[in-house]
């Protein structure tokens, strides 16, 4: 398998405080990857080191075989990745055709076929594409972020949280999405707090703990895994 | 009712070059929420580039292109030649101060004003220059509607200035690059994991705010008033308090403010007083305050956690 996202030994601090220590994790071509770990343990730090929204003090970081350790969000967002954010991030007053048009913003300019494509997937956006984007529901929020992140065609896609702020029944559905573009080839870095969701549908799994990976391995070994379940999956 | 219709058509007239003003404040503003005091002076570059166009081409009276034409060459290149000042000014006076204090771009802003001033002091000299419009557009054409006669002057510069904000309008709604400005004003850290260069965007904006005052100041040298170093503080004030009764960061709010903003003081210059106009303008501006602190056009400010 190739690697497609492999973070090496990175050290991420926030001022003083040091947030990744030494964390060293891949995501290779095709694989969804899920980061788990309880709150404030670098999950989200990790997504936004990958991504180049901070920049680790030490460590290396290469995308699609490039080394873009000190390359910018544009650039790597240019090469390839995606992400949905935590909390969806949407531009509540522009619309939903917008944002999925801002989701082009590097390829130059929205491809038609690609918004078709959204809609297919999500047909309920077609019907409120030219609603505000704020005035949506949650899980309808969920499918505009998700589309905005395909809208750039990307080869790895970063979820931030998808279950969180969302009801029950549609933290399910959200899962069943990422499990559908899994199947369809993308990759995806989830990272959630829910780990009996996310395992259920990862290939491999990493865990987190103040900033340093305590576990990693297949997502059916982890499940089965002792401490794991004691730590995490409240059982 | 003669009058009163002259009246309007001048205070339209003077509305759409202070929204013209006021628009390069609140573009700013929405992408990088500092307010760019130098944008007065920048509006007086322009008004300057666009009567040494004027110069160029032979002067009022022995121009060696048609009107049209030279028209044309007046805004087009005052408008490009400001709106690089204006990227200049953001790459060295504001960059460098992003991500410190609020009050250090503003100190920044008030230093660009005044070098701006004493360049074009030094290098034009103190003496108030004039566009002599009247020598190339005579003031005998226009047309009436009724009773209401509008020079070619006036219909030039309030078409132009619709034809600008249209324009705008467009660019800031249909672009890519517009789009990207919005979704910085309204997130920017979500705006950069969409992958927009914010830079760029910035740099675009710096440049769009600056041609659009540069506009504006070659319309004030063709409605016949004095160019000179100083002559961008009263317009700047102006477009700024435009901005802030729309609603600061506010686009339609900014047009809205300045067409309110000139219709009033031209009603006021009309009907009240010529030399307490300026006071009217800014009890509107008190008056909007009090009633509506966001402006008219502003959002509730959202205080973020």
């Amino acid at each position: 398998m190739k690697p497609l996202l492999t973070l090496e030994n990175i050290d991420t601090y926030y001022g003083a405080i040091h947030i990744l220590q030494g964390l060293s994790l891949q995501v290779n071509e095709g694989e969804l990857v899920c980061l788990l770990g309880g709150n404030a343990c670098g999950k989200s730090t990790t997504l936004k080191t990958a991504l180049g929204m901070v920049s680790p003090k030490n460590g290396s970081i290469t995308f699609a075989g490039e080394d873009v350790t000190k390359k910018s969000t544009s650039t790597r967002v240019k090469l390839g990745m995606a992400v949905v954010p935590e909390n969806r991030r949407l531009f509540g007053p522009m619309t939903v055709l917008e944002n999925l048009k801002i989701g082009a913003y590097v390829l130059g300019d929205a491809d038609p076929a690609d918004i078709e494509r959204v809609f297919e997937l999500f047909p309920k956006l077609k019907d409120r594409q030219n609603q505000l984007a704020g005035t949506l529901s949650g899980g309808e929020q969920q499918m505009v972020a998700v589309g905005r992140a395909l809208m750039s065609r990307p080869r790895l896609i970063l979820m931030d949280e998808p279950s969180m702020g969302l009801s029950p029944r549609l933290v399910e559905q959200s899962f069943e999405m990422i499990a559908g573009l899994h199947a369809q080839g993308i990759s995806m870095l989830v990272v959630e707090q829910n780990a009996n969701m996310a395992l259920s549908i990862a290939d491999r799994g990493y865990v987190l703990q103040t900033g340093r990976i305590v576990l990693e391995g297949k997502a059916s070994e982890l499940a089965g895994h002792e401490e794991l379940r004691r730590a995490y999956l409240g059982r | 009712m003669s009058y009163l219709g002259q009246q309007l058509v001048n205070g339209l007239t003077l509305g759409g070059v202070y929204a013209l003003i006021a628009l390069g404040y609140s573009l700013v503003y929405g992408v990088l929420q500092i307010l760019n005091f130098a944008h007065g002076d920048v509006y007086m570059v322009g008004a300057f580039l666009g009567y040494f166009v004027e110069l160029a081409l032979g002067g009022p009276t022995k121009s060696i292109v048609p009107v049209p034409i030279m028209l044309f060459l007046m805004f087009a290149i005052s408008m490009i030649g400001t709106g690089l000042l204006g990227i200049v000014i953001e790459r060295f006076a504001y960059r460098p101060l992003r991500g410190s204090s609020r009050i250090a771009p503003l100190i920044s802003a008030l230093g660009v004003s005044i070098l701006l001033q004493n360049a074009a002091q030094l290098i034009f000299s103190a003496n108030i220059r004039s566009y002599d419009t009247s020598s190339f557009i005579p003031s005998t054409l226009g047309f009436s509607i009724g009773d209401v006669t509008i020079d070619s002057v006036r219909i030039t510069v309030l078409i132009l200035a619709f034809a600008l904000m249209f324009a705008l309008s467009r660019w800031v709604n249909k672009t890519q690059v517009g789009r990207a400005m919005r979704a910085i004003a309204i997130d920017r850290d979500a705006a950069v994991m969409m992958g927009i260069d914010i830079d760029k965007v910035i740099r675009w904006t710096f440049f769009v705010g600056a041609a659009l005052a540069a506009a504006a100041g070659v319309m004030n040298g063709l409605l016949l008033r004095g160019v000179s170093s100083g002559m961008g503080f009263v317009p700047g004030l102006k477009g700024f308090t435009a901005a802030v009764i729309g609603g600061i960061g506010s686009i339609p709010g900014a047009m809205a403010g300045g067409l309110l903003l000139g219709v009033v003081e031209s009603l006021t210059q009309g009907y009240l007083s010529t030399n307490f106009s300026d006071f009217y303008t800014f009890i509107l501006l008190i008056a909007v305050m009090l009633l509506r602190p966001n402006g008219l056009f502003g959002k509730k400010a959202i205080v973020k956690a």
